[in-house]
């Protein structure tokens, strides 16, 4: 074959490899573009908007909005405290299962016990809560109660019941990152450890634990961040008296129609979702080194 | 430890067994079992509202599921031929499109079509020849495509691993004994990313059919079932929802354990 031949076949190649890319991801593209970034974009705009005397938008350049937040202060609060404390509790209830499913189980056992804790977490969270409402609630647990003479006891629409719901919820979410850099773990390390006169507890604090701080803070801001926008939870199990960021974009986009400031808000949480992801990846690259875990 | 994990496990399925039981229950009561019965279910299936939101997340999970599965499955195809600047671009667009909350999706999304519409429905009225210009609106299309969203995101990110552990040597020896590139493609690559795809259709169909806060922002006049699920409760709790609860959970479960046993198939037998 001739220089010449192969440069011009080399020419139409590269054309359709290209061509055949864009094709590739054009419909990708187009959806980001229209369902992402322009929305996005959109309430941007709208947060440095006024809200129009009949409740819609209305142009304008002003930071208003913005300082008319700590008239929500409430939603935020609740949502400050019970997101990461929310967090903290799935952390502490899913490391021991992750541990277990990973180092512990025996191998036969171990998808299947990892399958038993993904099918939660892709079954509605709507009927999940409602199955708790339905235990917290008047005849579940407080009628059982009733029977060995403890009367009156009041456990729904409480902070506690909606811990528990989120607990319950996002608890796989957790267990999944901890539970895949616990696996790739070397295990070689721990002999090594063990080897060199470490008790059991040093290796765990300085092995173990420290080589899974990736899969934790992976769990972590995962959770985290789904539960600065829950509403589902504290709705059903706070009923109304634990009142999330959630809550207060559903009233003002559906119900107050004050979209400037539900704007603001959700720009507010957004950027609160951003600076827990950067601090839970620098948490963990600077303890661990290790860069990420991938989820799923 | 182990003891702790059983009762782990036991905390995460008591609930679901508990609203199964109860959907059998034949009294109207909660905290008594009075007899097995499946009058509840009838009554679910014969309630019109109800029967009407089924079928509609039902067409809206299969639509967006489809469209998902084709689009993220082509962007993982084409994210595997791109340089490096260009992938890192999409995997953050991709990334924010899977863990930005749903409710910021859902009002983000309604912000955006609302002031689409303000503008296009009167351009349309103005060109349209007869007298009844077509009205775009919030409903089906904008569910589907807020759902799509994360969807394909999901199903690029499946397709996409799997992709990265392909065997090259397949593909480049596949292509020395002189294939035809769309001939390696049938043969070699698709068979390989096949359950990725299944899976990620599986999995896109649960989260459509199971989303609440995304379509109770961007439906406009329609129900879906979660939707009208969410209503109901806050009506009060009666054993007709626990036989709709259990309806669903049922199917995700299976669609779930259908997409894991996808996802575990090393390779195609043949």
């Amino acid at each position: 074959m001739s220089a010449g031949i192969g440069a011009v076949s080399m020419h139409g190649n590269r054309f359709r490899h290209n061509f055949l890319t864009a094709l590739l991801l054009a419909p990708a593209t187009l959806w980001l573009v229209v369902f992402l970034v322009l929305p996005f974009i959109a309430i941007a705009v709208f947060s440095v908007g006024e809200r129009a005397p009949e409740g819609g938008y209305q142009a304008a350049f002003t930071l208003a909005q913005y300082a008319n937040l700590p008239a929500r202060a409430t939603a935020f609060w609740n949502t400050m405290v019970l997101a990461p404390a929310g967090a903290l509790a799935c952390l502490i209830v899913a490391y021991p299962v992750a541990y277990y499913l990973a180092l512990r189980a025996p191998a036969r056992w171990r998808l299947i016990l990892l399958a038993l804790i993904v099918i939660p977490f892709w079954t509605s969270l709507l009927m999940r809560t409602y199955a708790w409402m339905y235990i917290l609630g008047g005849r579940g647990i407080p009628a059982l109660l009733a029977y060995v003479g403890i009367e009156d006891l009041r456990l729904i629409n409480t902070p506690g019941a909606v811990l528990l719901g989120i607990v319950y919820g996002y608890l796989p979410l957790m267990i999944l990152p901890i539970y895949v850099s616990l696996e790739r773990l070397d295990r070689r390390l721990l002999e090594a450890s063990a080897d060199l006169g470490a008790t059991p507890l040093s290796t765990f604090l300085g092995v173990t634990l420290k080589l899974s701080l990736p899969g934790v803070m992976t769990g972590f801001s995962l959770v985290m961040i789904l539960l600065l926008g829950e509403y589902l939870i504290p709705t059903l199990l706070g009923g109304g008296k634990v009142f999330f960021i959630g809550n207060a974009l559903v009233d003002l986009f559906l119900q107050s129609r004050n979209w400037p400031f539900g704007s603001a808000i959700a720009i507010t949480l957004v950027l609160v979702s951003v600076v827990v992801l950067i601090a839970a990846n620098r948490i963990s690259t600077r303890v661990s080194g290790a860069r990420r875990v991938d989820l799923i | 430890m182990r003891a702790f994990v059983i009762a782990v496990f036991g905390f995460l399925y008591l609930p679901i067994v508990l609203v199964v039981l109860f959907s059998f229950n034949a009294g109207q009561h909660a905290s008594e079992f009075t007899g097995f019965s499946v009058q509840w279910y009838g009554k679910a299936l014969a309630n019109p509202f109800l029967v009407e939101a089924l079928k509609n997340s039902l067409f809206i999970a299969t639509t967006s599921a489809v469209l998902a599965a084709l689009f993220g499955t082509a962007a993982a195809l084409g994210l595997a031929r791109v340089g490096a600047r260009t992938r890192a671009v999409f995997d953050g667009l991709l990334g924010a499109a899977i863990v930005v909350p749903g409710v910021v999706i859902g009002i983000s999304t309604l912000v955006a079509l609302v002031q689409l519409f303000s503008i296009v429905n009167p351009f349309l009225a103005e060109i349209w020849p007869g007298d009844q210009p077509p009205k775009l609106a919030l409903g089906y299309g904008s569910i589907i495509a807020a759902h799509g969203l994360f969807s394909m995101a999901l199903v690029a990110m499946i397709v996409g691993t799997r992709l990265g552990s392909l065997d090259r040597n397949l593909v480049e020896a596949s292509s020395d004994l002189y294939a035809t590139p769309l001939t390696t493609f049938r043969s070699i690559v698709l068979p390989q990313i096949m359950p990725a795809v299944v899976a990620g259709f599986l999995l896109a169909f649960t989260f459509s059919f199971d989303d609440f806060i995304i379509a109770f922002f961007v439906a406009g006049a329609q129900t879906t079932l979660p939707i009208y699920v969410f209503a109901s409760i806050r009506r009060g709790v009666t054993p007709e929802i626990n036989a709709i609860a259990t309806i669903v959970l049922m199917a995700s479960v299976l669609l779930v354990v259908l997409a894991q046993w996808q996802l575990r198939q090393r390779k195609p037998s043949n």
